[in-house]
This record gives C-alpha cells, structure tokens and sequence, in this order.
C-alpha cells in the first residue's frame, strides 16, 4: 500500500514567476526514513512511514488532525524517538536522543511554536548555545555579521542582527528560525504550518525564502493544511492517515480533489447521535451582522434556539477568536451583535466574560487545564465557580441542582469533594460543562468540546449538546475534528483568514468543508464572503 | 524583496531608571540646595558612595540569580555568617586577613553551590531553596555567636576607610565587580546563556544548553557578591555581628534595587547598569530624605512607593498580545503595503 521511494521523475513541471515548486534539478538523496513505527500509551500513532528526500527538493506532509504528521516530525527533529525504524542522512544511518543532534545532523524543524528567547537578540537566539568565541570571549561582531549574512542569504533585507525578537512581527520570528535552522547547515529543514499565523502578503516572503534554500539544495518538508500552498511548493506529496501512509506521489499527478479523498478517505460512523424527538428550532438567539474586532471581521451568524452550529476551518482561521469576541475576551469593536430570549433579545457586545454570562452566554474553552478548571480545587468548587462569581443569587439553586446535573452528566467521580487534577479528561470535560451549564445558559459556546477524551465520554458529550438542544439552548461549536463538525452540526460555518468564508447545511461531505476552508473553491451556498482577507 | 520596517526603539527599561536616576539627583541636589547644605559637597558624595556599595554587591549578586530565574534570600544570612567567620579568624592580627578573607570567599561559595544545587537539580524554586539554606545559617548563626565577635586588624579597616579623592575605595571594589559581571553577561557563554535558562528553560535546553550550569554560576557568585559586602561591613565596623545582614534587611532591599533597576523578576531580561541605577536611586533618597530630617517611617513610604510606580510603569510597556489580523497593522504589514 505505501509507496516506498517516489519515481525518479519526481521533478513537477515549473510553474514561471514565483511562487512556484523549486527551481533547482532535485540532487542525492538527503533524507531517508524507512518503516518508522511510533505507539504512545499502546496506541499506534505511526506505522510503518517511509519517506525519501532529494536535495533541492519539497516534500508536501498532508493529513488531517490525528494523521500523525506532528509525530513524524518529532521523530526527525529528535523529539520523540521512534519504536521502530531507521532514519539516514546524507546515506548515513542517525539516532537522535536530543534535538541539538538532529539539527548537527543537517536536520532542522521550524516548529509552529518558535523556540526563541523573546527578550534576546536575533543574533543570541540564532547562535543560542553555540555563540562563537574569540580568546575565550563570546565574539559578539562575529555572531553579529554572520547572523546578518544568514539573513542576506535569505534574501531579508530589513532585519538588522541586534534587534530584540519581541519587537518582531510574526514572519519575521519565522525567518530568525528559519535563518537559525540554515546556521546548523541543515540539508533538511521542516516546517510545521509555517503560515498558520501569517497574512496573505508574508506568505510570499517565505515562498521566496523557500525557493532560495531549494537552489542551495536544501530539502523542505512542508506539513500544510493548505492545500494551495501545498500544490503551490511541493514536488512531492505524502498523504497520512490514521497514522499509516496512504501515498507518496508527484504533486503533479494530484489534484485538489484526490488529495483531499486520500486525506478523507472514511465515511462518518453512526457514531454521532441524532437530535432528539421534540427538538424545535425556535427563535434566535444569536446574532451577529458585520461584526470584527482586530482578529475577526464582517461575520455574520445567527443562532437559533435547539440549533447546534459548528464552526470549521484551519487552523488559525479565526474560530477560537470568534467565539471569544463572541464572549468578550477580545470584544467586538465593530457591528452588532444581538442576543434574543423570552425578553425580546437586546443588542449586546459585551465587553468582558463577565457581561457575556450575564447576558447568558457559556464558553467551554478549548484547554480545559488552563482556562476551563481550577485543577488543584474540588469538583463542588469548579462547578460553581462561574455561578459564585457571576451569579451569586443563584448559588443555592445550582448548588441543590449539582447532584441531579453531575449524574446526568455520568461524572465518575468518588465524591464531590475530590480534587478534580484526579479525574480522567473525559470527566474533567464534564465537570467543565457543569460548571457553564449552572449558569443556566441561552446559548453555549464550544471550543474543541472533545479534544484529548475518550470515544465513551465524546459520545456523552455528544448527547448532552443534543439535550442542550432540546431543551432550546443554542449550541455554537468549534472542532478541528471534521467528522464532529459533520456528525454533529445542523449547519456548517467555516471559516477562513478572520472571515466566514461559506456556510454549509448538514450532510455536507468533509471534501467540501475542507475546499471552503483552504479556499480551494469558493463557498457553494449563499452566507459566505469568499473574498480573501485584506490586511 | 521586502523592507522590513523597524519601529523606532522606545526607551528601554534601563533608560528608564537612568532617567529616573537624574531626575532623582536633580531633585536631591535642589532639596538639599533648599535645606541650606551642598548636595555635591565631596563629604555628600563620599556619603552617597558609601551608601551605594553594600547594597551594590548584594544587588549585583541578585541580579544574576534573578535573571537566571531565581532569588536569593540567603544572602543577609551569609553577610552575617562572612562578618563573624573573618572577625573571628583575624582576630585582630595583620597577618590572618588573608587566610580569613579566603576562608569567607570560599564559605560563601559553598552555600552558593548548595543553593544553586538545590534549585538546578532538585527542582526547588529558588525562594524556598535559599529562604530553607538561609534559616539553616540564622539557626548556626543564633546557637554559636552571641553578640559581636572578633575583630578586624587596622590593615583590614583601611578598605573601609581610605578615599581616592571623594570616592571610597569600597566604591572602586564595586565598580571592579559591576565591570566584571557585565563582561560576563555581554561576553561569556556562560553569561548569554543565563539569560536564556531564566527566559524560558526549555528553549535553552532545546538549543542543547545545559540549565543547571548557569544558575549553579548565579548561586555561587550571588553567596560570594555578598560575601564581600560582609567583608566590607566588617572593615567598616571591625567587629563581626551575626545580626549584621538581617538588620540591613539586604534580601528584599537587593530584590527591590534589581526589579526597580527594570529586571523581569521572572528572569530572562535585565542587566546589572540598571541594577546600580537602582541601588543608587536608594542611596540619593536615603540622603537627601535624611538632610531633610524625614522620618525613618516616611523614608519607607518613598521606598515603596518609588518600586511600585517604576515596576508598574516597566509592565505596561511589557504587556503582550496576540498579533492581531485587522486593525492596527504591524510595522511589517506597512513596510510591505507600501512596497507594493
């Protein structure tokens, strides 16, 4: 099934101009990884991968969230060391038991969260712990012109050795990375959605960076969800799923709509449950018109009660930050927003979470151990915290109430005084619920309500959010995790670059949420704007 | 290709305290001008000067063990141990200050060791390592001395006592120091990466660093640093006190002097010029506040509210967001707008 070393016409026709698949003729082999086999917990992540890199080469690292792309990157970047399975570089065979000896081996990552020292120069953070010496002294001219001529090469002009790397913009800490990683020598250099964070105008800066190593004969392996920039860069495509390789092909003999079937490739179980009998869509209960602030904008979205609404998109499109201006972490600065209820509804931005819950709104964050619970604190204390500190006459209600919402929730827990650091993450999860849901909520936000729990506790969730439903709450949920959004979802809002970029009804396949979502095609129902975003 | 805009670089947190530093000296050298008396008399200077050294050596030692990512609380405790261990080893003859004074250095360095040791390998953080190695020597210090002991021979209390012109040579001993830590951290490897342990640890460690050296090196030279403030106290006073760090209350006057000096307390960023700015904005408002026969309650007053406003003004320049996609471009997003 897996298609161990690419045909030697791995070479892709040239798009002219760039952006475009590298110019140089792809070289030696520099990179080969044969049957790398990686379980955590007795859970196979990675089976089996083969992957073959030619100097001067990109190779294109695609799969869904779970594929095991971040795994095979730890792997070569010497963070996890895999079961089974060797690596060569350059023909030779490396283990790497620290990360410093794969970047001495030649083989670099850019990690999407830099590993830079915001209060040091880029010249201390690319020379970090390798500071050349003169007499014993750390040369700091030296580092100085070397780090300037590292970025020369790279074709930055504007970025002088000295400045401290908090003063930088977001692409500009990618280059000092990217310029860190040249200063190892890498032959290979990773990158992990290196343009999650950046605008439409910085992403050509880096395909032109790109395209400079590529002439020198550095290989790039470029883990995207972005299938444009994917087809854009890539000579090679490698396509996991489920941790397995699904293939290894030209990015020549692939188009945008095999490559999201190989990516796909399953149909959605019966796992999600349907709503229950008696669910009415009712009044609105949410609604937003041209609303921004500076991390989202012109969104438009209305929520009615017993609807339950996911949000789609990549990674860095924007949907945690809608809901979050939605709750008043980031308020909303432009547009209206409107929440509706037995009272007519009232136009509200509210400006803080604390105005959001009194307005009757819940945000189930998306970690739950730093933003949703106080871990060291006891289940009684986490699921009336909100209600404490927000609605305090109802604390006698929701704290008569507890016991009925626990057990319909199914929290195992041995007592309700029990540090809640103790419970699994399934339970944990739903001690989170319980805390929102004694607040009596309108309308609940969800941010990645089943990250990291088992299939059991997802399954109750799932359940909850259709009672939620039922009993007219509005759900609005956010998922990386496609197959939840479909299962899930009565209609689909998918997001891209800050905006709404289409909106989908239920049953639509994972396919056309994803070409909504990487802008593949534009959005094939009415709400969307599928303008791209401006600066 | 594109040009990366730089944004004009605002005054960083050491220009700050610099400024604050004039400011300060202008306001003590017009006080006192009011009070009737010469701000900039050499005696004043002298008194200033002697004013700044004890708390310089112990802020300089915490600087560094701040910016690695630590605090050092032990150190009253080991100027007190430093006085009597010396003045009880000179015992008033010419010919021991030698043996006592390397005997002081190298007990200090020991605890610095322990205290490094404990936080790098042990995984405590520094203010309970050093509040637990601090009690330890308070305890030794309480059961074995009572009262002043020993005593400095004449030859020892000239370093006390002898000026260069206005300035002490305590003073000079302490510039020494100050020139030599900077060299350090502007210099060494070792210098470069305490800054990174204490910026974030596992960046450092990910770059293939090795943590623990660093802040066994702050430690080490913190215990010292004061020991030779102990050292100095004891040629000042010529005997030895086991009271005589507690009293000077040099552990969170230390803390105070770095952080106002515009160090992260949380590490990572700071240099020991502020540091000295710092110790030295104390030492004008100790002086121009005694001329001005202020009471020693509204002294404390000034104290505190001079570290909050300067640490409250450093962590609104330092607070950090999220780059944001709309609204308020970033110099980057202008430079290429108009480059297009």
């Amino acid at each position: 099934m897996t298609t161990t070393s690419p045909p030697e016409s791995a070479e892709s026709p040239e798009t002219p101009g760039t952006p475009g698949p590298s110019a140089a003729p792809a070289g030696g082999v520099v990179l080969r990884a044969s049957g790398l086999t990686k379980s955590f917990a007795g859970h196979a992540v990675l089976a089996d991968v083969d992957l073959e890199l030619r100097a001067g080469q990109v190779l294109g690292l695609v799969g869904e969230n779970g594929a095991g792309k971040s795994t095979l990157m730890k792997i070569l970047a010497g963070v996890h060391s895999p079961d089974a399975g060797t690596v060569e570089v350059g023909g030779e065979q490396v283990t790497f038991s620290h990360p410093v000896q794969a970047q001495q081996a030649g083989l670099s990552t850019v990690f999407q969260e830099f590993n830079l020292l915001p209060e040091r120069s880029v010249a201390e953070n690319v020379y970090l712990g390798r500071e050349p010496r003169r007499r014993g002294l750390v040369d700091v001219e030296r580092m100085h012109r070397d780090t300037e001529e590292l970025l020369a090469g790279l074709g930055v002009t504007g970025l002088r050795a000295g400045q401290r790397v908090r003063t930088l913009s977001v692409a500009e800490q990618q280059l000092v990375e990217i310029a860190k990683a040249v200063s190892y020598d890498a032959r290979v250099i990773q990158m992990d959605e290196p343009t999650a964070a950046l605008a439409e105008h910085e992403v050509e800066l880096l395909y032109s960076v790109i395209a400079r190593l590529t002439a020198r004969g550095v290989a790039i392996i470029y883990v995207s969800h972005r299938l444009k920039e994917v087809f854009d860069l890539c000579d090679m495509i490698t396509v996991l799923k489920d941790g397995r390789q699904v293939t290894t092909r030209p990015a020549a003999d692939l188009d945008d709509a095999e490559l999201v079937r190989l990516m796909v490739g399953r149909s959605i179980s019966s796992f999600f449950p349907d709503p229950l009998p008696g669910t009415e869509v009712g009044d609105v209960l949410l609604e937003l018109r041209g609303a921004g602030n500076g991390y989202v904008d012109g969104v438009d979205l209305t929520l009615r009660a017993g609807e339950v609404v996911g949000i789609a998109g990549l990674q860095g499109s924007g949907r945690t930050e809608l809901l979050e201006a939605v709750f008043g972490v980031r308020p909303l600065t432009r547009g209206t927003m409107r929440i509706g209820g037995r009272d007519g509804g009232r136009d509200v931005r509210p400006r803080s979470p604390r105005a959001a819950i009194r307005a009757g709104l819940a945000m189930v964050t998306e970690d739950r151990k730093a933003t949703g619970l106080a871990l060291n604190q006891t289940i009684l204390d986490n699921a009336l915290g909100v209600v404490r500190a927000v609605l305090p006459r109802r604390t006698g209600a929701a704290r008569r109430e507890l016991p009925g919402l626990l057990s319909s929730l199914e929290v195992s827990a041995r007592a309700m005084d029990q540090e809640v650091q103790f419970l699994s993450g399934g339970n944990q999860q739903k001690v989170v619920l319980a805390r929102w849901l004694a607040t009596e909520p309108r309308v609940v936000l969800m941010d990645e309500p089943t990250r990291g729990i088992d299939v059991g506790a997802k399954h109750s969730i799932y359940e909850l959010m259709r009672a939620l439903a039922a009993r007219g709450v509005a759900v609005l949920m956010v998922s990386s995790e496609l197959p939840e959004v479909i299962g899930m979802s009565d209609r689909i809002v998918v997001m891209r670059d800050g905006r709404v970029a289409g909106e989908l009804p239920a049953g639509s396949t994972e396919e056309q949420v994803l070409q909504v979502a990487t802008g593949v095609t534009g959005a094939t129902s009415a709400t969307g704007v599928t303008g791209e975003a401006g600066a | 290709m594109s040009t990366l805009l730089r944004r004009g670089a605002p005054l960083t947190s050491t220009g700050i305290v610099l400024v604050l530093l004039a400011l300060s000296l202008v306001v003590g050298f017009v006080l006192t001008a009011v009070e009737g008396r010469n701000f900039l008399s050499t005696g004043n200077i002298s008194a200033l000067l002697t004013g700044i050294s004890i708390l310089g050596f112990i802020a300089i030692g915490q600087t560094l063990v701040i910016l690695v990512g630590s605090l050092d609380l032990s150190v009253p405790y080991v100027v007190s141990l430093v006085s009597v261990l010396a003045a009880g080893t000179m015992a008033g003859q010419d010919g021991n200050v030698l043996p006592a004074v390397l005997l002081a250095l190298a007990v200090a360095a020991a605890i610095g060791l322990v205290n490094g040791a404990i936080v790098a390998y042990l995984g405590v953080h520094g203010f309970i390592a050093t509040l637990g190695t601090g009690l330890v020597i308070s305890g030794y210090l309480a059961t074995n001395y009572q009262g002043s002991h020993g005593s400095a021979p004449r030859s020892f209390r000239l370093v006390g006592a002898t000026q260069v012109g206005p300035v002490p040579v305590s003073t000079l001993i302490l510039l020494g120091c100050a020139v030599l830590v900077v060299l350090m951290l502007r210099r060494t490897r070792t210098g470069h990466h305490l800054y990174a342990v204490g910026g974030n640890r596992e960046v450092a460690r990910l770059s293939g660093i090795r943590t623990s050296v660093p802040v066994l090196v702050a430690h080490t030279l913190s215990s010292v640093l004061a020991a030779l403030a102990g050292l100095l106290l004891l040629a000042r006073l010529s005997v030895g006190s086991p009271t005589i760090g507690s009293q000077g209350d040099y552990d969170l006057m230390s803390i105070a002097a770095v952080v106002l000096g515009g160090t992260l307390l949380a590490g990572g960023k700071g240099n020991v010029v502020g540091t000295l700015a710092g110790v030295a904005i104390f030492s004008v408002l100790d002086n121009v506040m005694g001329v001005m026969g202020v009471s020693a309650f509204l002294q404390d007053v000034v104290r505190g509210l001079v570290i909050v406003v300067a640490v409250a003004v450093y962590a609104r320049r330092e607070i950090d967001r999220r780059p944001a996609r709309f609204e308020r471009p970033t110099g980057l997003d202008a430079a290429l707008q108009e480059a297009k």
